[in-house]
């Protein structure tokens, strides 16, 4: 099950915890991978990690231009983009109130832009191979909401309505389009918050702790695989049951 | 018949598996000939490479014929 011998993946913000372990599962399902991400130290080393079949691919996703050369640079490296994994966000917190042009705009451009010119990107390889897999990292916070996170809430819902209307288009060229949504997670993301803060979290997850890095890329594993071709515009909630949806 | 005429009409005849004497001057591949909108962007996809121009957006919207398709391309080259 979930053999992907053969296929290349392209991974966005694979220097993180939970890109590089997407990376690290779909490259031991057979994946040739694609490593993306802004710091090139941490890719490199999870290249050496994984050996064979692993390419270095930095991309500053608040670069317009950066974004737009990313998926030719990938399949110029790999032979083809098979799977795409939108794995990359980044965070600017505030108030509401507080909240500035600029963080909003600046995590809405990285979240959700980046993801719907790297989709388009890849699209036209998909479709003439009659066979794509896109996973979309959305959040739970894009379902719930979440106080201080408007604009990061936003731009993961957004992703939510992008993949449904893409998968909509695509269904019938073999291509599959999905979001993950993770809940609260061990990265360094999450190790910013206080152990308040975290006992807080807690006690509104049913499973009683985090998740890992781990968990997630399972999801996405199976998302990716021939064995989810006919799983398409969903998403699939991966978070000890803190929101059921 | 010209040589783009024959290419292009190879190219429709594959991908939308239509009968070769349905390709005609005024056949709307959507109206006609059964495509629907995803594939007249495969199509101008393949006449691109077929032809190795750039067809922009714009002007794809206004490739509805087989007929406009060729003479897109014998304008383009």
């Amino acid at each position: 099950m979930f053999d992907l011998t053969g296929k290349t993946a392209l991974i966005t913000g694979a220097s993180g915890g939970i890109g590089g372990e997407i990376a690290r599962a779909l490259h031991n399902a057979g994946a040739t991978v694609g490593l993306s991400g802004t710091r090139t130290e941490p890719l490199e080393a999870l290249a050496a990690e994984l050996g064979d079949r692993a390419h270095v691919l930095p991309c500053n996703l608040s670069d317009p231009e950066a974004v737009a050369t990313l998926p030719k640079q990938a399949a110029d490296a790999m032979g083809s983009v098979d799977i795409l994994v939108n794995n990359a966000g980044i965070t600017r917190d505030n108030l509401f109130m507080r909240m500035s042009d600029d963080e909003w705009q600046s995590v809405i451009d990285v979240n959700l832009t980046a993801t719907f010119k790297l989709c388009k990107g890849v699209l036209r390889g998909m479709m003439k191979a009659r066979w794509g897999r896109i996973v979309n990292i959305s959040s739970v916070v894009g379902a719930t909401g979440n106080p201080g996170q408007g604009n990061y809430a936003a731009a993961k819902a957004g992703m939510v309505g992008m993949s449904k209307s893409l998968a909509y288009e695509v269904a019938s060229r073999g291509i599959t389009v999905n979001a993950v949504a993770p809940g609260f997670i061990e990265t360094a993301m999450t190790d910013k918050l206080t152990d308040d803060q975290k006992s807080t979290i807690l006690t509104q997850i049913p499973s009683g702790r985090m998740g890992t890095p781990e968990e997630i890329a399972a999801a996405v594993l199976y998302l990716a695989s021939a064995e989810a071709a006919y799983v398409t515009g969903t998403t699939l909630h991966v978070n000890g049951g803190m929101a059921m949806l | 018949m010209s040589d783009v005429a024959d290419r292009v009409k190879k190219i429709v005849v594959e991908h939308l598996g239509v009968e070769e004497d349905k390709v005609v001057e005024n056949a709307s591949f959507i109206d006609d000939l059964g495509a629907d909108s995803l594939d007249t962007v495969e199509l101008v996809m393949a006449f691109e490479e077929e032809f190795g121009i750039e067809i922009p957006d714009d002007a794809a919207e206004t490739i509805q014929t087989f007929g406009d398709a060729v003479k897109f391309i014998n304008e383009a080259q």
